[in-house]
């Protein structure tokens, strides 16, 4: 990555944890499309309760802290780094091999 | 938009599973003969961003809110296999970490938000991206409208799921359809507006790193398009 390359990546990192940090707070709480549709249509109840809904991030941080803006911070904090992790160490094997001819410019 | 266990019976469900897991494998090696060095961080980055802008529920109807699926975001950004790998790794993590979208639902999550939402929308967008006429200043609306229908198209996958699987007995599937569809147009509207400022913003700092445009600077695989 060249000096310019990183200069992005920062920026659009920081835009992306202020996503999921700060404006996660003002997301809606209303039931999403599907949710909507299932409870009008009548299979609402056809679903069954997930697995992991124990665990400690399940459903965005609701298990974690009695305070929710907290819980949903640290939730999108943490799937954020997970997030950008995975993405790089997937992206990372798999890429193509032999370099990228625009690489060498400055 | 992420379907809970038990709403789609085992067997439309495992058979979604294989497909996700074969989509997986071929975006693998799709994506594999483009995706350079240059490219990783900036596909890192938009699995992130994803994430990120599936957290954010906008209010849509009384009642009823949306959320960003991101596929044709990611597609146009980083190409429409790696755009699949970018929603499943999201789709992945939130169903493990975030209780958000059944275990055995997946498959179909997968099916509907990747494959028919990343690789589908990337088809919509390279054909409307033609109709409009090829250029740069068209990358950002193009992907917008793409946006907006992917939508409403992985909200048919999931009908057609339903129709086929649904646990749920003696309902109306018509209406299921209308509901479905018309909703998610609605959402759709949210998607698309997020996904023309983002790509629009991303194409005047970095139009040499998006892959849908052509000022994209790196290796490109067409032969999904041609």
């Amino acid at each position: 990555m060249n000096r310019r390359t990183i200069g992005w990546f920062v920026v659009g990192l920081a835009i992306t944890v202020f996503v999921a940090v700060v404006v996660s707070q003002f997301a809606s709480d209303e039931p999403d499309g599907l949710e909507y549709v299932a409870e009008r249509q009548g299979f609402g109840d056809a679903s069954d309760e997930h697995d992991l809904a124990d665990a400690p991030l399940a459903d965005y941080g609701e298990n974690l802290e009695s305070d929710s803006r907290i819980s949903t911070g640290v939730a999108g904090f943490v799937g954020v780094v997970v997030a950008l992790g995975l993405g790089f160490g997937l992206f990372w094997i798999i890429r193509s091999p032999g370099s990228d001819p625009a690489d060498s410019t400055p | 938009m992420h379907i809970p266990d038990g709403v789609i019976g085992p067997g439309v469900s495992a058979a979604a599973g294989v497909v996700a897991a074969g989509g997986f494998g071929i975006a693998v090696s799709r994506a594999r003969r483009y995706l350079t060095d240059r490219l990783v961080p900036m596909a890192a980055l938009v699995t992130a961003f994803v994430f990120a802008g599936q957290m954010i529920n906008f209010p849509v109807l009384p009642g009823m809110s949306g959320h960003l699926l991101g596929g044709v975001l990611a597609a146009v950004l980083v190409g429409p296999w790696a755009g699949y790998l970018v929603v499943a790794i999201v789709l992945i993590i939130q169903a493990f970490l975030f209780a958000d979208g059944g275990l055995t639902a997946l498959g179909l999550n997968i099916v509907n938000m990747a494959l028919i939402g990343a690789v589908g929308g990337y088809l919509v967008y390279r054909f409307i991206f033609r109709i409009a006429g090829s250029r740069p200043d068209r990358v950002a609306p193009a992907a917008g409208i793409a946006a907006f229908l992917s939508v409403p198209l992985a909200g048919l996958g999931f009908v057609i799921e339903f129709a086929v699987g649904g646990t749920a007995e003696s309902l109306s599937l018509g209406a299921i359809l209308v509901a479905m569809v018309g909703t998610h147009l609605l959402i759709g509207i949210g998607e698309g507006v997020i996904t023309f400022f983002v790509v629009g913003a991303v194409m005047k700092a970095r139009p040499d790193l998006v892959y849908g445009s052509p000022t994209f600077s790196g290796r490109r695989t067409e032969e999904l398009l041609s």
